[in-house]
């Protein structure tokens, strides 16, 4: 484990934590945004270039601003984050929490255990450059992956058209 | 071993310092430009008194600013209200690392024309700019001032809108290139000078347009300086800050309008390259060889900044949601399309 490793790994860590546990909403949507500005340093760490700058250009630059977007425009900014105190609430808040953090590691877990970098012996792993990195994830993208980017891609759609139609005046006339 | 990275250290800590130094100063020079281009604009003489021709103008300035008292008002949120200037300026100072200004000149294994160079430069660029947004937001909401709040939201708005359509703008360049590194981009269209520019001989104007005006509303400049339109908005998100706080912020809206012009030059306009490419023979010594890519370089850009400040003595500021229209309506659908008529031109050509 090298040192910068462990720097990165423990700012994403802390801003994931800080994310979860500060009162203030704008605290915590800041702190969300270190974890994920850590996550793109540990990919840079990893020599992904690309991903890692993707990750800073997507989540930091335009998931994280659209919740302090959100966060401005609602009052909540202000007011400290009314939690469900209740027993009853907290115990329920913790059990879906833990559900779906296990789930995502276990997906995880799964897809790294069957990747075959891991079974590939260490001397054919090479560093690949940058350049010929992106070319590598275009031609898989658009190869062996294009099943699943088609998929998302029109789920990308149905969500768009699902957000057009929340946000469309209704006329009088069309009743 | 030992002594290469000691001078690979130090060229790079003068590169740095040289780089730094001459963005301030343009930065500076940028701002006493737009006041007497404006006022010519305007029918009027602009700054002349201090110096010949108001050319000590930025001088006074500085000196008027960095004197003024540092006021924090009472009602601010004290972490958040410090820390937005400085994100802005750092973001705004950041990318002009990885911008090449002239053609590669190596000594003892270090490029002096360039102070790293990222093999995926222009995603480098997009990235560092978009995280400048926070500077913006932040201000506007920790300064606890309506007019302020309301000058962020539109900025963010207009930054996260156009960001897409400034995105898409370049695709079609690094589609013809092949690579998103700066200086590959530049190599490939310095062959025949003029012609093989991407805005001339590579058909990428469209994309040239619509980057301009995506990147004029990505700066905040006219006609989309709606986050501090005076008349509405006081002066928008920094309504409350004073002295170098604000000037902080006033450094960070010119340099990412000298990033912006280097990027278009970079993408569309060839570059270090000369206009007439090796048409004329090499003249000069090793001296002048490597200085007059820097010339060429420095040109264009001048060309973008008096651009964008004939544009802002020009025309009128949008509305709101005629900005909106122009981005999502207009910008995105033509930059997909020249997405579209790129790759179908150059599938045709690769037959």
């Amino acid at each position: 484990m090298s040192l910068s490793f462990l720097i990165l790994a423990l700012l994403t860590l802390g801003g994931a934590v800080a994310a979860m546990t500060l009162h203030r909403l704008v605290h915590c949507v800041l702190a969300l945004t270190v974890a994920l500005a850590g996550l793109a340093g540990l990919y840079l760490n990893l020599g992904a270039q690309f991903v890692g700058l993707a990750q800073i250009l997507v989540y930091v630059g335009a998931v994280a601003i659209l919740i302090v977007f959100a966060v401005l425009l609602t009052r909540g900014a202000e007011i400290a984050s009314q939690m469900d105190s209740s027993r009853q609430g907290r115990f329920s808040a913790l059990a879906g929490g833990v559900a779906t953090a296990a789930a995502v590691f276990a997906v995880l877990a799964w897809v790294v255990l069957h990747s075959p970098t891991l079974s590939a012996p260490a001397a054919t792993m090479t560093q690949v450059a940058p350049q010929a990195a992106m070319q590598q994830i275009g031609d898989a993208l658009m190869r062996r992956y294009v099943l699943p980017l088609e998929v998302m891609g029109l789920m990308l759609t149905a969500a768009l058209i699902g957000a057009v139609i929340l946000a469309l005046e209704e006329k009088p006339e069309a009743q | 071993m030992e002594t290469g990275f000691w001078l690979f250290l130090l060229i790079s800590i003068i590169k740095i310092l040289v780089v730094v130094v001459i963005l301030l100063t343009a930065v500076a020079y940028t701002v006493l430009l737009e006041r007497k281009v404006v006022g010519r604009i305007q029918n009027r003489w602009g700054p002349s008194r201090v110096g010949p021709f108001g050319l000590l103008q930025p001088l006074a300035d500085g000196a008027k600013l960095f004197l003024k008292e540092d006021l924090i008002p009472e009602s601010v949120y004290r972490p958040l209200y410090i820390l937005a200037p400085i994100i802005a300026l750092s973001c705004a100072l950041m990318s002009i690392a990885v911008v090449p200004f002239g053609a590669p000149v190596m000594w003892h294994g270090v490029n002096l024309f360039q102070i790293t160079d990222v093999n995926i430069g222009l995603l480098v660029i997009l990235g560092i700019t978009s995280v400048g947004v926070y500077g913006i937001a932040l201000s506007g909401w920790s300064s606890n001032n309506k007019y302020s709040l309301l000058g962020a939201l539109r900025a963010s708005a207009q930054v996260i809108s156009y960001e897409l359509a400034l995105g898409l703008a370049v695709v079609g360049v690094v589609m013809r290139t092949g690579s998103l590194s700066l200086k590959d981009i530049v190599s490939v269209q310095a062959t025949h000078g003029l012609l093989s520019w991407n805005f001339f001989g590579g058909f990428q104007f469209v994309a040239f347009f619509i980057y301009l005006i995506a990147a004029y509303a990505e700066t905040n400049r006219a006609p989309f300086d709606l986050p501090e339109a005076e008349s509405e908005l006081t002066a928008g998100y920094h309504t409350e800050y004073s002295s170098m706080k604000f000037a902080m912020f006033f450094m960070a809206e010119y340099a990412n309008m000298i990033t912006v012009s280097c990027v278009a030059t970079l993408l569309f306009f060839g570059g270090w390259s000369s206009p007439f490419g090796n048409l004329i023979p090499a003249v000069g010594g090793v001296v002048v060889q490597a200085l007059l890519p820097v010339f060429w370089f420095v040109l264009k850009v001048f060309f973008f900044l008096f651009l964008y400040i004939w544009v802002r003595g020009t025309l009128p500021r949008f509305r709101y949601d005629q900005l909106m229209g122009l981005g999502w309506k207009f910008l995105v659908p033509v930059a997909i399309a020249n997405i579209v008529v790129t790759s179908f031109w150059m599938a045709l050509r690769a037959r």
